[in-house]
Formats: structure tokens, C-alpha cells, sequence
């Protein structure tokens, strides 16, 4: 049997929900993969419904509101961008990237809803089943994209999207812009970062860990492994348990 | 009464109605088989098919399973939300269910009709959204709209032909009425006017005998040279301050008229204008009123700076313009040649076309001209490349006049800014909804009308001040009315979870979000609007927007999905 892609879709209220009515008004036929989720705004999409559809095994994430400037709520579908721009860059990471789209679909676009949502049909048809769907999902696929999500979920990451039209388009507390280039250099040492820390929580979740343990489950450096240890105890998160000869055995809190 | 879960929460009871709509749903896939599967969902206890579930007879069909089987959410799936939800909502109220207990399930206009072709995949597809619409259903809460008192007075900025027929309308309605007019003298584009279409009424005495009705208007009070600096509040309570030369006047309204108009585009630099015999229709009018003119050959260029790359708009007031121009030149002197160079000619309606084919009895010429070869202009003749002949044809004149569009007021989108309302692509002022709420805006009591939203003729400009007035009077006169619901909410528990990051504040399009004397988040639920950005981007997911909660709609990803969490 060929393979028939599973798709969820977020659809503001306003634009693309209407437009995908207006599709139907006009008897203008596509392919039925998709599910729709109805939201007021394309802002209203937080990352985590993004992360936890992938971790059920959808195979794609279609995101879509209204066109740049004619959001309902004047602005939400750039805050929206931004939050999809963050989820995209972590699923680079594991290659799901490619998964999940972001598009503006207008409430008289009523053909283009059918060929934007043909295309994303299209296009996960060609990408195959996400590698962690079905019966046998790639295990260790679904602890990165737990991960990703609980990093997200940090509230470093959230206020660091909250900012960032702020801070790139008006200016910090000091009154001075931040430049583009920098931003992203934080925001992409943030979301590396703060994934590190997440799969470490994640692993002393099941059990205490040594960071040579560690280093190996999570596939980099231990001094890396080191560092990040040692903000998480800062945060309270993770405490030493013991130390079994020399080795120090680190435990969540 | 339903029982109690142990949580003393009321364990959900839902009824699910599946519609065939006539055909349109019943026709593809089956209905019967489709409810017996939502039987088979968690927590449904009542499952039905019907012929049409908004009918007389469906509506009743869910009054009486509410009653009998003790429903406390109900679940519909049918057409879509966006055109039958207000129904539903209030059957169910009838009933005296919250109304925010019930969910849509849109399984015709996203589903049927537009898989006619794969009546099984969409037969699947339904039931996937009926299970989740279900599953959403099941976390559901009630809530309650608030009440908020109405200040009945109000705002109408602009004082052309629309705000002063808005502010009138209002007058004689007994609201108390305020008139903003940036210029020094009202009237608008109108004072610049000679003759208006389509009987050539005097535009001068129209305007006067507007401006005198604002004069003795009672409860009006107009302030010229004035501009709104500030506005603050929400629908029935919306503070503003006016700047007027220098002083600042303050009120409290609850509405706000948008009928700032539009301006006239310039075309420096195209066809050689230079304001004196090269013009354009506006300038031609004053000549007019000057009598001003001695001329053999006029021509009239039509969309000089409209429906292009630039501008791809019709601005619907050149066409009718110059030809009742041409046809007061033609009256005048039916000797003096006048030439008219179109792209194509619109005249809706029949007065309008009447004055075409007026136009052409009379002897006006026309050609047909197109985009790609625009008209070229030289000292004293225009080469046109006429598109009916397939000819370049070359006229002469004395005097050319450039019919440009109505183009958005540079100031439009600081207003924009001030009012939290939308602008469009080309900077008019955008309504909430075409069709809908023609003459709203998405924010509760504010309202549009005239060329600030679209170019308009005075005709029409007129309408819409009155049918902004109207749609205003829906709020004035009322002491209280309610506003939704579904808002973004911080949760007493969550309040500890709040470290002040604001974030909110700066993400919230509408200055819903404050911190108040306390130092502490507070989310004023008049003034929200329900977007959820708030939601999505509290750093610490303290933030709850209902009816769009994170469980909620994590519970839709669920049943979909359907892995165990
Ligand atoms: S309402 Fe469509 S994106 Fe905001």
C-alpha cells in the first residue's frame, strides 16, 4: 500500500481557516491528509503543540495565517514566525526540519489553500514515513525531540523569542537595537545550549548518571557535559549524588 | 446532574450530532455510521445523525438530548464555525448550557466538498476530527462574558463627507458627539469639488448645507485644526486626548469613527504635469469653478498612476469624474474637442452609464489605450497607440488633465498605530471583515468608514458615514454590553509562576496586558481579544487563553496522533 501521510494543521481563525472554508465553497478538491486545529491567530501555535504532534508521530506540521500585515491582531502571525524560525532551527538538528511548514493562506485564497496544502502532501509523500511514526519509532529520535521541547519550554528560550522583534526592530532597556547577526548568534548558542541541558535532565530523569555516562548517551564532549552540569546545579536542577571511587554520579533534584 | 468526578469537577457528558447537510455531507460519506463511531469515543454518551442539524428540528433534537441524557458538552459536526457557531452556541444556552461548552467540527467545507472524489479518505478524515472535536469537548470550560459599562458618546475623526455624516447621524440619535478635523475648516475633498456626479449637483452647496446642519447640530461639538494624540481603554471606555493647535482637550468616549478620507495623488513627473496646463481633474475643477477655462483641445488621461505595479488598485471615482467634467465642457462649448485616453471605462449602475453614453452623444472621444504603451505627451499633442485600430494616432491639446487615484493619507498608519487597527497593502484602513463587518474593525468600538477604508464617491462616502454611525449606535445605546469570553487569563495559581519578565506586555497588540499598582501581571479582559500570542510566548506557560487552552489543544494533537501520553 503506498504510504498516505499523516498531517496536522494550525489554521487562524481569520485567514487561512477561511480560506480553506472558501476552498470547500468552491468545490476546489485536494488530497484529505490533513486535520485541522482551529486557532484564533497563527500566535496563538506555541512550539509545543509543534514538538508534541512530531513525538505522536505525525509526519508533518502545517502552520498557516494570514499574510504578513493583515494578521487580525495586527502583528501575530510575526510573532509567530518567529516561534516557527525556532522550532525549524532545532529540528535541524535531527533532520525534521524539512517536516513542518509555515505558509500565509488569505481568506479569499481559497485555490491556493488547495495547492499549498497539495504540495505539503506532496512533499512529506516524497520525504516518506517521520522516522518516528508507526508501530517501531526510532527511539532514540524521540528522546532528541523530548528534548527539544523541553528546551524550548525553558524560559530562556521563550523570552528570548518573546524579544526578539523587539530587540532587532526596537531596542533593549539601554535604548540601542541589538544587530540582527548577534541576536542570532545568542539565540543559536542558546538553543544549543539549552538542548545539551535538556537531554542531561532528561537522561537523570530515568537514573543518576557520571558525565562520562552522560557524554556518551548524549554523543559530545564531557567537558561540555561538565559545563552544563554545573549551570544546572546553579539552577537547582541537578545535584552530585555520590561519588563512586573518583567518578561523581550527578542526580536530578 | 451529572456526576462528579472525584475532583469535584463534573465528569463530562458529550453529545456529538452529526449533520448530513441535505447532501453536502450525507451524500459522500455516512452520517449514520460516522455517529455510531462517535458513540464509541471516551466520554460520549449521546450520539445522533440528523438531516440538518441547524434546522427547527435538529436544533430541537439537541435541546431534548441535553435534557434527557444529561448533556454538559455538545458536540456538532457540520458546515463551519465561522457562519453557524453563533447558532449552536445559543441552542444550547437555551438550555442553559454555558456556551462555551459546545464545539464545532467542520466536516463539510473542509471535508466533503472538497474531497468528492476519495469519499473514503474522507470518510477517515471525519472521523479523526469528530474524535478530536470530541476530545476537545471533554475539556471545555464554561466561562462568562463580561460586562462592561458604556459611555454613550463618541469620536468621529475626520471631517469630510463621511465623518460629518457619521457625526450627524449620531447627533440626531441624541449621543453626545465629537467632530476632529486636522485642517482648519471642514468639508474634506468635497471643498475641492465643482460638480458632483451623477447630477451635477453643486458640490459647494451640498457642503454647506452639511456644515450648517453641523453648526446647529446640539450635541456635536466640533474641533477644527485638531488631532487625536492619545487614545487609551477599551469599547465604552475609550479615553482620548485631542491636540488641538497646541492644547490638549481630553474626553471619554465608547466608539470611535474612522473617516479620515483619502488624499489626491501628484503625478510629478508623469505626462509632463506642471499644474497649469498640464493638471489634474482636481486642479481642472477649481479652474472650473474659476471659469477659467479657454481651451480648443482638452484631453483627459484616465488611470495616471493607478492600476499598475505600484498602485494595482481602481481608485472607482476617475472614471465618473472625467466624464462629467468632459460633459461640462461640451455644455459649455460643444466646440471644444475632448478627448478621453482609457484603459477600460467603469460606470456601474445606470445613472453612471447614462452619463457615458451621454458623453458620447455630446462628441467626446475615445480611445482605448494600454498599459504596456502608455500614452506619450509632447509640447502640444499626445501620440496614443489606439488599441481599437491597431494605429498610433497623434492628438493635439492645450489643455491635458491626469485623472490619478485617491491614494492613503501619509498619516493613516500613525493613526493605525494609535487605534491598534489595521492598514491594507496599499495603506487604506482595513475592515474586519469584507462582508461580515463591513464597516468595523476588529477592535470593539472602533469603527471605519468612506475613502479612509477604500476611494469612495460622495455618494458613497455618505452611506458609510451613516453606516458607521450605525453600527456605532449598536454600542451607544446600550448602558452595558458584553464582551467575549474566550481571553487570554492568568490564573490565580499561576500567579506565582509569573516572574515579571513582561514579555506579554510587549508581545499583547492591544496594551491588554499590564503591570499594575501591585507590581503584578494583570490581564484586562475587556480589552483582550483572544489572539493567545500572550500564551504562546509567556516565558514561564503561566499564561492561560481560553477556550484555546494548552490542554485543550494538546488534547486535539492527541487524538489524533494517538499515543498514549
Ligand atoms: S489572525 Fe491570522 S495570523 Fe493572526
Amino acid at each position: 500500500m503506498s504510504f498516505e501521510p499523516k498531517i496536522l494543521g494550525f489554521l487562524c481563525n481569520w485567514c487561512s481557516y477561511a480560506g480553506a472554508d472558501l476552498a470547500g465553497v468552491s468545490r476546489i478538491q485536494y488530497p484529505p491528509n490533513m486535520r485541522v486545529i482551529r486557532v484564533m491567530c497563527s500566535g496563538r501555535v506555541d512550539p509545543m503543540f509543534i514538538f508534541q504532534a512530531l513525538q505522536q508521530g505525525i509526519d508533518g506540521v502545517f502552520v498557516m495565517g494570514c499574510h504578513p500585515g493583515d494578521c487580525h491582531y495586527l502583528e501575530g502571525n510575526y510573532e509567530a514566525e518567529k516561534k516557527f524560525d525556532m522550532t525549524v532551527k532545532f529540528l535541524k538538528m535531527i533532520d525534521l526540519d524539512n517536516r513542518i511548514r509555515l505558509d500565509w493562506v488569505s481568506a479569499s485564497e481559497g485555490v491556493r489553500f488547495g495547492q499549498v496544502v497539495s504540495d505539503f502532501i506532496d512533499h512529506i509523500r516524497e520525504l516518506g514515513p517521520s522516522p518516528v511514526s508507526g508501530e517501531n519509532p526510532d527511539e532514540n529520535l524521540l528522546i532528541k525531540l523530548m528534548a527539544m521541547e523541553v528546551a524550548a519550554g525553558t524560559d530562556r528560550m521563550r523570552a528570548l523569542v518573546g524579544r526578539e522583534r523587539k530587540l532587532i526592530e526596537e531596542e533593549n532597556a539601554y535604548g540601542e537595537l541589538v544587530p540582527e547577526e548577534k541576536f542570532n548568534e545568542i539565540f543559536d548558542s542558546a538553543i544549543h545550549d539549552e538542548y545539551i541541558r535538556a537531554r542531561i535532565l532528561l537522561s537523570l530523569n530515568k537514573d543518576p548518571k557520571s558525565v562520562k555516562d552522560l557524554a556518551l548517551e548524549i554523543e559530545i564532549d564531557p567537558s561540555e557535559i561538565l559545563e552544563n552540569i554545573l549551570i544546572l546545579k546553579g539552577r537547582a536542577q541537578v545535584d552530585m549524588q555520590e561519588i563512586v571511587g573518583i567518578t561523581p554520579i550527578y542526580m536530578r533534584t | 446532574m451529572a456526576e462528579k468526578e472525584d475532583n469535584g469537577i463534573e465528569k463530562p457528558r458529550v453529545g456529538v450530532f452529526i449533520c448530513h447537510c441535505g447532501s453536502n455531507i450525507g451524500g459522500l460519506i455516512d452520517c449514520k455510521k460516522l455517529a455510531e463511531y462517535a458513540g464509541t469515543l471516551p466520554d460520549v454518551v449521546h450520539f445522533e445523525d440528523n438531516l440538518y442539524t441547524c434546522s427547527e428540528n435538529g436544533l430541537n433534537a439537541i435541546k431534548n438530548a441535553i435534557k434527557e441524557h444529561d448533556l454538559n458538552r455538545v458536540v456538532v459536526a457540520s458546515c463551519t464555525p465561522r457562519t453557524h457557531e453563533p447558532l449552536f452556541r445559543e441552542c444550547i444556552a437555551e438550555e442553559g448550557l454555558n456556551e462555551y461548552l459546545f464545539n464545532f467540527v467542520n466536516i463539510r467545507d473542509q471535508c466533503t466538498w472538497v474531497h468528492m472524489k476519495d469519499p473514503e479518505g474522507a470518510y477517515a478524515k471525519a472521523q479523526d476530527l469528530v474524535r478530536m472535536g470530541a476530545a476537545k469537548a471533554t475539556k471545555l470550560e464554561a466561562l462568562e462574558k463580561v460586562s462592561v459599562d458604556i459611555n454613550p458618546a463618541a469620536l468621529v475623526i475626520g471631517g469630510g463627507v463621511a465623518g460629518m455624516s457619521a457625526a450627524l447621524n449620531l447627533n440626531n440619535q441624541g449621543f453626545t458627539t465629537h467632530l476632529i478635523e486636522k485642517e482648519d475648516q471642514l468639508g474634506g475633498r468635497l471643498r475641492s469639488l465643482h460638480k458632483l456626479f451623477p447630477h451635477d449637483l453643486d458640490a459647494a452647496t451640498l457642503l454647506n448645507e452639511i456644515k450648517g446642519n453641523v453648526e446647529k447640530a446640539s450635541n456635536l461639538t466640533l474641533y477644527t485644526s485638531a488631532t487625536l494624540k492619545e487614545v487609551d481603554g477599551f469599547v465604552g471606555n475609550y479615553d482620548v486626548v485631542i491636540d488641538q493647535g497646541g492644547s490638549e482637550v481630553k474626553l471619554t468616549v465608547g466608539a470611535i469613527i474612522v473617516a479620515v478620507g483619502a488624499s489626491l495623488f501628484v503625478p510629478k513627473d508623469l505626462y509632463g504635469y506642471d499644474g497649469r496646463t498640464r493638471v489634474t481633474q482636481q486642479e481642472l475643477e477649481t479652474k472650473m469653478k474659476n471659469n477659467d477655462i479657454n481651451a480648443n483641445n482638452v484631453i483627459m488621461i484616465q488611470c495616471v498612476g493607478s492600476r499598475n505595479d505600484e498602485r494595482p488598485y481602481c481608485s472607482s471615482v476617475c472614471c465618473m469624474t472625467a466624464l462629467t467634467n468632459a460633459l461640462i465642457i461640451k455644455e459649455k462649448d460643444p466646440n471644444t474637442n475632448v478627448t478621453i485616453l482609457f484603459r477600460d471605462l467603469y460606470t456601474p449602475g445606470t445613472d453612471y452609464e447614462e452619463t457615458y453614453r451621454k458623453a458620447r452623444e455630446k462628441g467626446v472621444l475615445f480611445i482605448r489605450y494600454s498599459l504596456e504603451r502608455e500614452p506619450v505627451v509632447e509640447e502640444d499633442h499626445v501620440k496614443v497607440y489606439n488599441e481599437y485600430i491597431g494605429e498610433e494616432m497623434i492628438v493635439p491639446y492645450d489643455l491635458l488633465v491626469l485623472s490619478t487615484p485617491l491614494i492613503a493619507n501619509d498619516d493613516n498608519k500613525a493613526l493605525a498605530q494609535l487605534l491598534k487597527v489595521p492598514l491594507e497593502a496599499n495603506k487604506f484602513f482595513l475592515e474586519a471583515h469584507v462582508k461580515l463587518r463591513p464597516n468595523d474593525f476588529a477592535t470593539d468600538g472602533v469603527f471605519i468608514g468612506g475613502a479612509a477604508k477604500w476611494p469612495v464617491d460622495i455618494t458613497e462616502a455618505i452611506t458609510q458615514g451613516y453606516a458607521a454611525a450605525s453600527r456605532a449606535s449598536t454600542i451607544l445605546s446600550h448602558e452595558s454590553i458584553e464582551v467575549e469570553g474566550a481571553t487570554s487569563h492568568l490564573p490565580e495559581l499561576n500567579k506565582s509562576l509569573c516572574t515579571g519578565c513582561e514579555v506579554c506586555i510587549k508581545v499583547c497588540p492591544y496594551k491588554a496586558i499590564i503591570k499594575n499598582e501591585d507590581d503584578e501581571i494583570e490581564i484586562i479582559q475587556a480589552v483582550c481579544k483572544g489572539c493567545g500570542v500572550c500564551g504562546a510566548t509567556c516565558s514561564q506557560q503561566a499564561i492561560v487563553i481560553r477556550h484555546f487552552t494548552n490542554e485543550q489543544i494538546l488534547s486535539e494533537i492527541y487524538a489524533y496522533g494517538g499515543r498514549a501520553v
